[in-house]
């Protein structure tokens, strides 16, 4: 039995690490669909700004695109080194789903990628928008099998215990597990709605200064077009999964409402310091049969409280509920974007409304925050366990590394994560303070770059004129 | 009866050569890196890696992933074993594969990036060769788990084969820096090769004496009976793979030097194979008490086959893509 440290040090490691991680998928899966958008609107009106537009955010995708590799990779070891005992239990179940996300996913973006950056002048633009939307279905082929094996963890089905390790039954039930259509669904149409919420807030912050009007009025519209429709499925969506998790971890409901005695008409509570010593809540604000009619759609609905089970079998609550309340606080500020884009679009004045572009400046980042808050709901709320109801959380790690170790590791990660973060927002800024290449409606496209080119695609590689003629003189 | 981890073993040990093969050549260009005769050899150097060392770097998460599948033990052992080279492997891989997009976007800050990515690919070698010298010299397992301690890789050994790994790395770098690059570059990625070649062939010696020294089960393997005979072509073909890369060094061929350089890792790797067989964590593990259940393997299996060729096939694709010399400027326009 590993010492209780080792747990706790690891548990905060992967945490770490994943959160770090997730948050370049959600831009990538985004991006790239807005990339494949604007490519095919190239190819079929030819018009300059278009090109001009892939140009431009196909930089920042790169970007992430490298964060987003580098960090996984890191992740995918992370099973086998500070969760080794989790692997060879549940190895037989997740391995095979993770490998089909290697050979189907990663090994497309990867292998299109580089003709998505540099092949610009190698092959044609049919097989150029090709490579993209290529590219663009590797991430999120990607997030099916990632989610599935998360979901399986979550809501598990299709095997068994055989002497130490799970043995599979049924590949479609475990793929297929109750709560993955939900998952799945709730988080692509997240990543699809915090790319848009990005692409639109630096669209409006050109528009507010402006500068490069005339691609950020095209991309403003189009990333508000997005948020009018997925900010409200996301809602949808949200909810929809909710009854599901009532349904298979009605603890877990428990602890976003922070619901201690299980009860018909519960209430929905906005603010409360949830105490799991004396298993109730400090200086509550709440409505009466609130989270009842949420989620039994009923007044009168029982709600499960965390007292129907062991207090050793209750997640954290606090972490729990406070994260739910931002995740839906944050949905409902997009939902309140989106209606004002409408209604301000109607009137003809999305592109000249201060107040609204101002509001969709504010929201850039938030989208990523609703994201990182929902994944804590969903994986602080399975707790204690990392297979709900048969593998413990305290059963899972490796024997034999020590707190030390783990200790060391993290502190690294802490600091070279948060170097690279640092320079991954410093570069993506001065990305955006350069701008897209500067464009003048009217001008004759063909005529105003070299043909076919793509200007310095891929941050990193190419030098710029006077530099390389400087280099290369002796 | 079909022998399916044995299978499985097959298919782990193409993925990993494919890794050592691929990304090999392209941590090898960052091992040269900052020796490079001037700052356009530099920019071309990145320019011929650019476009596929990401597809390269993923055969790294199939071989860990398809560990964990086909011999979920063995993945359970060694990984918290080496969790001192493996993360110091991660780490390096970051700064190297971050140093690709940053390098561009900084202009007073470029150095850093250099240095990241020269760093990052030298320490990356040396931590997988330390990683395979720790693993030849075997693992401590009690019931099923790993019960040596946090420094038990790090051994004279495991230096030697670290250095081992950087020098082949190297080598693999500059065969491919011959076939892709011209003129003066040309002229000193031949050197780099012959350089890197000797080290490689010192390091591959020392390793081919005291492995049979340090253990008698390989040594058994090698030298007992018909073995000695059946396996005496490796080491020979090694030999002449080796001879066969410095004739084509010295000729001045462009293409040949990186052939022969893979086919002698091809058959260094071979070597591995049988000094390690059966086993999949030496001394004790055998390959047959790590596996997966069938079902599992089964499932695996259906997935690399269906897969697999399409990987290849777009791999190649990829590279045909970008075929002919590399260029300090690219083919895609001013910035
Ligand atoms: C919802 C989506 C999603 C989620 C939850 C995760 N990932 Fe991820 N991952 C992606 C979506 C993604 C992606 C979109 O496919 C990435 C991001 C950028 C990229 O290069 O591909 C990626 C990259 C990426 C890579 C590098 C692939 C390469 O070499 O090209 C690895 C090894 C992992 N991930 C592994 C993991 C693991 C082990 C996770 C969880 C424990 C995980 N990811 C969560
Ligand atoms: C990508 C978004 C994700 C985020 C932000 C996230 C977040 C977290 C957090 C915060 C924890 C720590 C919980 C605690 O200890 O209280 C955790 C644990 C864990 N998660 Fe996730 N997770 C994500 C996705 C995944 C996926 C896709 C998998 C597996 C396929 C996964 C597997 C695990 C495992 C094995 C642990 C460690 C054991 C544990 O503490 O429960 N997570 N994750
Ligand atoms: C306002 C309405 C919303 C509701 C009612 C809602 C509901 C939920 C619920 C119940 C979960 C927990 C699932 C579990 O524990 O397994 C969840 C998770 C999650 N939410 Fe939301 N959500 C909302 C808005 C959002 C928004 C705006 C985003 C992001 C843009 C988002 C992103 C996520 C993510 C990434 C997860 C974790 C993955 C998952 O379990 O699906 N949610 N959401």
């Amino acid at each position: 039995m590993p010492d209780i440290d080792v747990v706790v040090l690891s548990r905060l490691q992967f945490a770490f690490t994943i959160s770090f991680h997730i948050i370049f998928p959600a831009l990538t899966i985004g991006i790239s669909g807005f990339l494949v958008l604007v490519e095919a609107l190239w190819l079929r009106t030819g018009e300059e700004a278009w090109k001009r537009l892939y140009q431009f955010w196909v930089r920042i995708f790169a970007l992430s695109f490298g964060m987003g590799v580098v960090s996984g990779i890191v992740l995918s070891y992370q099973f086998g080194t500070n969760w080794a005992e989790f692997s060879r239990i549940v190895g037989p179940v997740l391995g095979p789903l993770m490998a089909y996300e290697v050979l189907t996913a990663f090994f497309m973006e990867a292998g299109f990628l580089g003709i998505m950056l540099f092949g610009w002048d190698k092959v044609g633009p049919k097989l150029h928008f090709l490579a993209t939307s290529l590219v663009g279905a590797g991430t999120t082929v990607s997030a099916f099998w990632i989610i599935a094996a998360n979901s399986w963890m979550q809501t598990p089905q299709g095997a068994h215990m055989e002497g130490d390790h799970f043995v599979p039954d049924s590949w479609l039930a475990i793929i297929f597990n109750p709560s993955f259509p939900y998952r799945l669904s709730h988080m692509v149409a997240g990543a699809y709605l915090s790319s848009a919420l990005v692409i639109a807030g630096v669209s409006a912050i050109y528009l507010l200064a402006g500068r490069h009007t005339v691609l950020a009025r095209k991309s403003y519209s189009i990333a508000m077009w997005a948020i009018l429709v997925l900010a409200p499925l996301q809602i949808f969506l949200g909810d929809q999964h909710g009854l599901d998790v009532l349904e298979h971890q009605p603890v877990k409901v428990a602890a976003m409402e922070a619901n201690w005695d299980r009860q018909a008409g519960a209430p929905i509570i906005f603010f409360a310091i949830p105490d799991a010593e004396k298993e109730t809540n400090h200086f509550e604000i709440s409505i009466p049969g609130g989270a009842s009619l949420i989620l039994t759609h009923s007044l009168h609905g029982v709600v499960p409280g965390l007292k129907d089970v062991p207090k050793e079998d209750r997640p954290p609550v606090g972490i729990v509920f406070w994260s739910f309340r931002v995740m839906v606080a944050l949905g409902l500020s997009f939902l309140l974007l989106a209606g004002w884009g409408a209604v301000a679009r109607l009137r003809g004045a999305l592109d000249s409304d201060k107040w609204l572009m101002r509001f969709s400046a504010l929201l850039t980042p938030f989208g990523l925050v609703a994201i990182l808050s929902g994944w804590y709901v969903a994986e602080v709320g399975r707790q204690p366990f990392t297979v709900y109801g048969l593998l413990r959380t305290k059963d899972s790690i490796s024997p034999v590394v020590d707190a030390g170790a783990v200790t060391t590791s993290l502190t690294i990660f802490l600091i070279v994560y948060g170097g690279l973060f640092g320079a991954y927002l410093y570069y993506v800024i001065k990305m955006i303070r350069i701008g897209p290449r500067p464009f003048e409606p009217g001008a004759d496209g063909s005529g105003s770059e070299a043909p076919g080119a793509i200007q310095g695609a891929r941050p990193g590689l190419v030098l710029p004129p006077e530099e390389a003629a400087r280099e290369s003189a002796p | 009866m079909i022998d399916l981890p044995l299978i499985a073993a097959a298919v782990i040990g193409l993925g990993i050569l494919f890794y050592v093969l691929l990304d090999g050549f392209d941590l090898g260009v960052g091992i040269l890196f900052p020796f490079a005769p001037d700052h356009t050899a530099r920019s071309t150097m990145m320019n011929s890696v650019a476009p596929v060392w990401d597809g390269n770097e993923t055969w790294l998460v199939l071989g860990g992933g398809g560990l964990m599948v086909f011999f979920p033990t063995a993945y359970a052992i060694v990984l918290p074993a080496f969790y001192m080279p493996i993360m110091g492997l991660l780490f390096a891989l970051i700064f190297r594969g971050v140093a690709f997009e940053f390098r561009h976007s900084a202009t007073t800050s470029k150095y850093i990036w250099d240095r990241a990515f020269f760093g990052g690919s030298v320490f990356s070698a040396l931590m997988q060769g330390m990683l395979l010298g720790g693993l030849i010299h075997g693992v401590r397992i009690e019931n099923g788990h790993f019960a040596g301690g946090l420094f038990d890789w790090f051994t004279p050994f495991s230096v030697l084969t670290g250095i081992g790994v950087v020098c082949g790395y190297g080598l693999l770098g500059a065969a491919w820096l011959v076939l892709k690059t011209e003129h003066a570059t040309q002229v000193w990625a031949r050197r780099a090769a012959m350089v890197m070649g000797g080290g490689v062939l010192i390091a591959m010696g020392a390793v081919s004496i005291l492995t049979p020294l340090l253990s008698p089960a390989i040594a058994e393997r090698w030298f007992s009976g018909v073995n000695i005979l059946a396996l005496a072509p490796i080491p020979i073909f090694a030999f002449a793979s080796a001879v066969a890369l410095y004739w084509s060094l010295i000729a001045g061929r462009e293409r040949l030097p990186f052939v022969f350089a893979i086919l002698l890792f091809f058959f260094g790797f071979l070597g591995l194979g049988v000094s390690l067989w059966p086993n999949i964590v030496p001394p004790s593990l055998t390959i047959h008490a790590a596996a997966a259940p069938d079902a599992t393997i089964i499932f695996g299996l259906v997935g690399v086959a269906i897969t697999l060729p399409m990987i290849l096939f777009y791999t190649w694709y990829a590279y045909s893509v970008f075929r002919g010399k590399a260029s300090a400027h690219g083919g895609y326009g001013d910035d």
